[in-house]
């Protein structure tokens, strides 16, 4: 599904090197995670695969389904499958999160040549999707994140996963700052949208997430690499030990 | 102080072109008296300190710049609207094209045909709003308008207008000069609704005078377009008795040149008065809104919320003043004057102004100037939404405030459609 090779990147303004030859390849049908200190790079990655400007991509590529995608724009990224879960989702004052919704589902059915929801059936959709995430009709009217808590936002992001039906879903950090219970609602939430065409790149510092949301593999990213890869046992470890057991190992 | 010759020089080469009506009947004191006050301190120069900002020349120029004919291919603003309308055509009255003037609750008649008859409500209203929104500062453009406009409406409503009066300006000479001078009176618990359109003339020099009486409701929406070429200088006065509501909106759209002066007295206690506006501009267009509030009562509310969005060299102006007077205790006064600039050739100048004698007010102004906020339209992009249908969103987004001052939805989305047919016309 997704193939990362050799992915470099620098910061556009200044000369520091974030990301230094990433190597992820993630299969359809999976759940592969993605743990790691601060600062090693998840959140760059993530947004070097959505499009995010900032970034200069000097070696290597990305490849969604087989198609490059790094020279893509982020709507054209969006239509081929990819979505991001945003470490701190973006608050937009003015903008009705209902509207926000259907625009972006409208354009992606558009981009690929699909008919655009009728305004009826768009609304039964969402209105299902909230609920099971526990997301009020109200919250549903209010602009786009503002006001909300953080846990509000977290939800509302796989609610737009839910409504956009993503083949490639990125989730940087959901879990940071939820409660159990909210944490137990978007693990719900993704384990719905688990499917064989599907696959998922979880970013997380907690074994707890893990628990809910069962990944196939696990991946350790320092310094802008991935460090080491395993199974799931290796979440656990990490969750016992910290990272220096494995760092140092690597070193 | 004494005038400079060369503004007088100037004023005198304007008005070799204008003439009073013959028939003035009972406007003609008013007139005379408006002349003199006009000769008394000249149009607008370039280093007025009013004027600071937008230069008058066009405006002041004894004949008007020529300003080319523009169609968009959209039907006209308020077309979804059931509206009684009155149209002018570059400034002339076209009865052939509007509605017989009357309605329930309504009295209209013509400026132009009622100064033989004795309509004593106007009389005492027509040029006197004007003047006295001359103190403390001077607006000569409304002074020369009462002198010399051509024609207008007399619009008194005595009971609770359902339908809104539409006053249709449209422009079809490339050299039309047109002066029109309106005037309102809202009865005590009266409603009026009044609607204006279009680009009117090459060059147009408009005065609204609304005299709201105590527990009145005036609602006035505008949509100014379209002709990019066009030059306007208009003046709304209001004046707001007890009670009363008085909300006015101002769509702004293309144009080289647009001066709108709002002048609002609020005399009665608990009072509402509420001026906002939208502007688009997209390069050779300048829009200047200033706003001059007086708090002369006890417990009024007046908020200005004024949203410009500019690009490749458009010019936006905003200078706003809430004046509280002695005596004026709990007001509650709020403006904030926002750009939203899409490139780095656009220009906003802002000077907003608090001048407050009284003890007990809650009054706060804001003024920003900023660009597209780049995380929204990452995050927005991310969806799949498009770049450039997220930045129309934003742009929307941005003028919202402004445009929720329009009560009535019906009204507020002919005036979001116009958008939305302008921003999908001026991408990238
Ligand atoms: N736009 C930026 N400007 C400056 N430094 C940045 C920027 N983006 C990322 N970095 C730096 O890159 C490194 C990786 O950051 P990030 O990808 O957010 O890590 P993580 O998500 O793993 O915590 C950090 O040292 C961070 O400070
Ligand atoms: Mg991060």
């Amino acid at each position: 599904m997704l193939e990362i090779k050799n992915l470099h990147v620098k910061l556009e303004e200044e000369d520091k090197q974030i990301l230094k030859g990433v190597d992820l390849t993630v299969e359809a049908g999976k759940v592969h995670a993605i743990m790691g200190p601060n600062g090693s790079g998840k959140s760059t990655l993530s947004y070097v695969l959505s499009g995010r400007d900032g970034y200069e991509v000097t070696e290597g590529s990305a490849t969604l389904e087989g198609e490059e995608i790094l020279e893509m724009e982020p709507e054209e990224r969006a239509a081929a499958g990819l979505f991001l879960a945003f470490q701190y989702p973006v608050e937009i004052p003015g903008v009705g999160n209902m509207t926000f919704l259907r625009t972006a589902v409208n354009a992606q059915r558009k981009a690929r040549g699909e008919e655009e929801l009728s305004a009826g059936d768009f609304l039964k959709v969402v209105r299902e999707k909230a609920k099971s995430l526990k997301i009020s009709p109200e919250m549903l009217k209010r602009p786009v994140n503002v006001g909300f808590s953080g846990g509000e936002k977290k939800r509302n992001e796989i609610l737009q996963m839910a409504m956009l039906e993503p083949k490639m879903c990125i989730l940087d950090e959901t879990d940071s700052g939820l409660d159990v219970d909210a944490m137990k609602l978007v693990a719900e939430g993704v384990n719905a949208l688990r499917d064989e065409g599907r696959a998922f790149l979880v970013i997380t510092h907690y074994q707890r997430l893990l628990d809910h949301i069962k990944p196939d593999v696990v991946h350790i990213m320092a310094d802008g690499r991935i460090v080491k890869t395993g199974g799931p046992e290796l979440a656990l470890e990490v969750e016992q030990n910290g990272y220096a057991d494995i760092l140092s190992e690597v070193a | 102080m004494a005038v400079a010759q060369a503004k007088l020089d100037a004023t005198e080469a304007r008005l070799a072109g204008l003439t009073m009506p013959e028939a003035a009947g009972w406007t003609k004191p008013a007139r005379e008296e408006a002349l003199a006050r006009l000769l008394a301190v000249g149009l607008p120069g370039r280093r007025d300190e009013y004027w600071k900002y937008t230069r008058p020349d066009l405006l002041t120029a004894p004949e008007p710049k020529p300003a080319a004919l523009f169609d968009h291919g959209e039907p006209p603003v308020f077309d979804e609207i059931e509206r009684l309308k009155i149209v002018f055509v570059d400034g002339v009255f076209d009865a052939a094209a509007s509605d017989p003037l009357e309605g329930e609750g309504l009295e209209i008649a013509r400026l132009a045909e009622a100064q033989g008859a004795d309509i004593h409500w106007a009389k005492d209203l027509y040029g006197q709003l004007e003047k006295d929104g001359q103190d403390p500062v001077e607006r000569p453009l409304a002074t020369l308008n009462t002198a010399f406009a051509t024609d207008g409406v007399l619009i008194r409503a005595t009971g609770k207008v359902k339908k809104p009066v539409s006053l249709m300006y449209l422009h079809r000479s490339e050299t039309s000069d047109a002066v029109l001078h309106h005037v309102i009176r809202v009865e005590e618990d009266a409603e009026l609704t009044v609607l204006e359109n279009g680009p009117a003339a090459a060059r147009f020099n408009k005065v609204m005078e609304v005299d709201v009486a105590e527990n009145g409701s005036f609602h006035h929406i505008r949509a100014q377009g379209r002709d990019h070429e066009r030059q306007a200088a208009t003046h709304l006065f209001g004046r707001v008795a007890k009670e009363a509501t008085f909300k006015s909106f101002t769509l702004t759209v293309n144009g080289v040149l647009t001066r709108n002066e709002i002048v609002l007295d609020i005399r009665g206690d608990d009072a509402v008065a509420h001026v906002a506006g939208a502007c688009v501009g997209d390069g050779d267009f300048h829009c200047d809104t200033t706003v001059f509030i007086t708090h002369d009562a006890v417990n009024c509310e007046s908020r200005q919320v004024f949203k410009k969005v500019l690009r490749n060299g458009a010019t936006g102006v905003f200078q706003g003043k809430i004046l509280v007077k002695e005596g004026a205790q709990k007001t509650d006064g709020y403006q904030i004057s926002q750009s939203l600039l899409l490139d780095d050739d656009a220009q906003f100048y802002a000077k907003p102004e608090l001048e407050i004698y009284a003890d007990d007010v809650a009054c706060s102004h804001g003024s920003t100037s900023g660009a597209i906020d780049e995380e929204a339209l990452f995050y927005l992009r991310s969806r799949g939404v498009p770049q450039a249908d997220a930045q129309d969103l934003l742009v929307l987004a941005f003028l919202a405030e402004a445009i929720e001052e329009i009560e009535s939805e019906e009204i507020a989305d002919c005036i979001l459609a116009r958008l939305e047919g302008w921003l999908s016309r001026h991408r990238g």
